[in-house]
């Protein structure tokens, strides 16, 4: 008896390990019926129909003119609006943290080992329509640590958040900051040169051990002992990894190119306060900016110049332009707002769109898999009450690999969505691999 | 001889800058639709300005455009907004030591602090807002100290401060809960109910100043005292207390303590008024509600509502929404975008409107000049190129006094 209870104990196990990816997957194909799609790949489509099949998307079209599987269920949309689950290239949701205080560059730093995923701003990020988040460490180094792009499933662990690549590694980034944030006292740097001789020095030294490890060859007793900050960087100069530099004054926008070019990394640049004064130049260098859109210049002296026209001058130069939230500086419910107050300072509302879906996913490098609506791709999206742009439209719905993360007529999703008592608190777990919460399981 | 000439030479400095300072030329405002705040909107609305006031406002239909008036037009005419709090003109956007008067952190009480002496009328977000259509600000003393100082009321507009004043001392700054301590462990006040002793302890000590200064022997009155001075206009009911709470804890404090004084007080931020909404009702507090994207993090303001002005007003509380006090980026939020996020949580267009125009006005003590579109009322107006609310909107020209000080769409 002992032991078929262990026996099924494993099983049970071994189907949870293997279907951390699965388990979000829907069990019934899922059809989207006669809402107005915008899918960001192409143009609108009235009365357009999303099927979904398996957590993925398997067609996109006019009404009519869409296969519909036989055993599908269908969710009639009349009204609404459909667009890809909304990407966000820098977010602070979770509380994690990256470096301390011990040093001003911290590759081997994970975000995350720190991040709380029952935090409540992961559900309001849901409410807010975001699927994809770019989780980032703080911009008090010039290094502050590796980043990990996150999929808002239903968690318990931080693992369930994972987007992972074919190895089954978690997928993710690297933070840097110049300019003002990493300024402080020794080890970090006074300067706006000391801060680029540091990282420079840093990235020398990483070239020293790629070189070393290149002259082992097969060696195992020549190659140079593991060391995390090294492995970290190396990851950002073989181009595993994009590199995510907070930069907002133009000269330090600069900085980061002229580094770019030294290292040939590959680079966003978030922020980009200033970017409309050196729009020419990043659409020269295809440069991708992430750029934050928040109420007024100032609060910081390298946010003076801040504009709304930021992203349209940009897209008028012709260089990539992302939308970010930078949780809790802007909060992950007003996403769209951004993006409207982008068109409001003369964005076009086409791109506008994409700087918060396509761009944002090309800029993590996982366009393959987000940032529109075409069969193929997880099927993430959210469903609006109307026109993404419009201040009175609500998110009603927000679905990630063909499953319902958010719903608003949920009582509380909507706790979620719109704030009260209650909202701010740290959620419940999920229980691994169901949709029910440990405390309703209890 | 040289006295009179420099009895002349005031006079023209007061012809000058002296409020109001009236707009000279006729200033006819057309709008698709005017929001009048007095009455249903109006379809083909014109507002006739001439010296610095409103002195028609009706249908295009009945007032014919006078030959020599400037003409403005746009989708929708609204009043000049108001924004119900902020630390603007106080609280600079270059966020250093040298832009921030908002907060003295030398003593926990000081409501002898004037607005009207920090306050910088060029400071770059002034006209960032103004931008928007934001016409009147309340401003001054930021919350952070247990009593921080005074509050004014400016136009957004004036080469000085003394121009720019609606009302040079509106409201006393009190903030209780964690926001009320020095964060230095050593002083006070420590901990919320010490808050509300100290808080006590200055107003009973003022009304012991107030018996004593009617005290029949001059010699036994107690020497003039600022700080004594102000808390005796907000005893005598001239001066309310701006309470900025957050938690219900601290609101119900605040509304003990309005009882026991019999003074007169605004709740501001509030982030948890939906839950004591029947108490505040009962108190006839008004409210000016937190922005919408308050930061607080896990602190008082974690359960903020995007609904609490709809909630609020729904059970018959006077409710106006505010930019409030910013510490970091963005160093101002923007009123009208606040009562955007209302309009979109449960107000009518006209109800959002109402509480950054006349509800705000009203609450400030200020509606017989600003808020509302109405023959006598001073000339501020904003006009946009669609619906205010929405984030496509542009404020394409804005109106004070009867000037034109904006026209760059924003």
């Amino acid at each position: 008896m002992r032991r078929v209870v262990l026996f099924s104990g494993i099983i049970c196990l071994a189907a949870v390990q293997m279907t951390v990816r699965q388990a979000a997957a829907q069990e019934r194909p899922v059809v989207f019926a006669n809402a107005r799609v915008l899918p960001v790949s192409g143009p609108p489509i009235d009365a357009g129909t999303v099927v979904v099949v398996g957590g993925t998307i398997a067609a996109v079209g006019p009404a009519g003119a869409t296969p519909i599987p036989a055993d599908s269920e269908t969710i009639d949309c009349t009204g609404k609006v459909i667009i890809p689950g909304l990407v966000d290239t820098h977010s602070h949701v979770g509380g994690g943290w990256g470096g301390d205080a011990s040093g001003p560059i911290q590759p081997d730093v994970r975000v995350l080992d720190s991040i709380n995923v029952r935090d409540s701003g992961f559900r309001k990020a849901r409410a807010g329509g975001l699927t994809t988040l770019n989780i980032m460490p703080g911009s008090g180094h010039l290094l502050s640590g590796q980043t990990i792009y996150a999929k808002l499933r239903k968690a318990s662990t931080i693992d369930d958040l994972f987007v992972r690549d074919a190895a089954g590694k978690p997928l993710g980034g690297m933070k840097m900051a110049n300019g003002t944030n990493s300024r402080k006292d020794v080890p970090f740097p006074g300067t706006r040169s000391k801060s680029a001789a540091l990282v420079r020095q840093k990235f020398l030294k990483a070239q020293d051990y790629r070189r070393k490890i290149d002259q082992a060859k097969d060696d195992p007793t020549k190659r140079p002992d593991r060391d995390l900050e090294m492995e970290g960087l190396l990851d950002v100069l073989d181009g595993r990894t994009v590199v995510h530099h907070h930069c907002h004054r133009a000269d330090d926008i600069m900085t980061v190119l002229r580094l770019r070019e030294e290292f040939g990394f590959k680079v966003v640049l978030h922020h980009v306060s200033e970017a409309w004064k050196v729009a020419d130049q990043l659409a020269k260098a295809q440069a991708p900016c992430s750029v934050i859109v928040v109420d007024s210049p100032g609060g910081k002296l390298e946010a003076m110049d801040l504009s709304l026209a930021t992203g349209a001058v940009l897209e008028k130069a012709g260089a990539p332009v992302a939308i970010h939230t930078d949780d809790p500086v802007t909060d992950s419910r007003l996403f769209l707002r951004s993006a409207a107050l982008a068109v409001r300072g003369g964005m076009s509302p086409e791109k506008a769109l994409e700087a918060v879906t396509l761009a944002g996913a090309k800029m993590l490098e996982l366009d393959a898999r987000i940032g529109t609506l075409e069969p193929g791709k997880d099927a993430d999206l959210a469903v609006l009450s109307g026109e993404p742009f419009s201040a009175r439209t609500k998110v009603l719905e927000t679905w990630i690999e063909g499953r319902k993360v958010f719903d608003r007529d949920d009582p509380e999703d909507r706790l979620f969505a719109v704030g009260g008592y209650g909202s701010g608190r740290d959620q419940q777990a999920h229980a691994c691999c169901t949709d029910e919460r440990l405390s309703e399981t209890k | 001889m040289r006295r009179r000439m420099l009895g002349c030479a005031a006079a023209a400095i007061m012809l000058v800058s002296g409020r109001p300072s009236p707009g000279g030329e006729m200033l006819v405002v057309r709008g698709d639709v005017v929001h009048t705040m007095t009455g249903p909107p109006i379809e083909k609305g014109v507002v006739v300005i001439e010296g610095g006031r409103i002195t028609l406002v009706g249908s295009a239909l009945d007032i014919p455009v006078p030959p020599a008036a400037r003409v403005l037009e746009g989708r929708v005419v609204t009043p000049g907004l108001i924004d119900a709090h902020t630390a603007l003109g106080l609280s600079g956007y270059l966020n250093q030591e040298q832009d921030q008067d908002q907060l003295d952190k030398g003593e926990p009480i000081q409501p002898e602090l004037r607005a009207i002496d920090s306050y910088n009328p060029r400071e770059r977000l002034i006209e960032w807002v103004r931008g928007f259509g934001i016409t009147t600000i309340h401003t001054g003393h930021a919350p952070g100290a247990l009593v921080s100082g005074q509050t004014m009321i400016v136009k957004t507009a004036g080469e000085t401060a003394d121009d720019a004043v609606v009302k040079p001392v509106a409201m006393v700054a009190v903030t209780l809960g964690d926001d009320a301590r020095p964060g230095d462990e050593k002083k006070s006040p420590g901990t919320r109910s010490k808050a509300v002793a100290m808080l006590r302890g200055e107003l009973v000590k003022t009304q012991d100043y107030l018996r004593k200064r009617e005290l029949a022997d001059p010699e036994k009155r107690p020497d003039r005292d600022l700080r004594r001075e102000a808390f005796a206009d907000v005893l005598r009911g001239r001066l309310p207390l701006l309470v900025t709470v957050n938690r219900a804890t601290d609101i119900d404090a605040a509304l003990r303590i309005a009882a026991e004084f019999g003074i007169t007080i605004v709740l501001d931020s509030a982030a948890e008024a939906y839950l004591a909404a029947d108490r505040i009702r009962a108190a006839g507090v008004p409210v000016i509600v937190h922005p919408s994207m308050r930061r607080g993090g896990k602190g008082e303001t974690e359960n903020i509502s995007f609904e609490t002005a709809a909630t609020l007003r729904a059970k018959g509380i006077p409710v106006a929404l505010q930019s409030g006090f910013e510490g970091y980026v963005p160093k101002t939020r923007v009123a009208l975008f606040e009562a955007a996020v209302a309009a979109a949580n449960g107000l009518t267009t006209e109800q959002a409107l109402a509480t950054i125009t006349t509800d705000a006005a009203a609450i400030l003590g200020v509606a017989d000049r600003v808020g509302a579109l109405r023959p006598g009322m001073d000339a501020d107006v904003a006009v946009f190129d669609g619906d205010p609310f929405e984030y496509t909107t542009h404020c394409t020209a804005v109106v004070i006094d009867g000037r034109v000080v904006s026209e760059a769409p924003r």
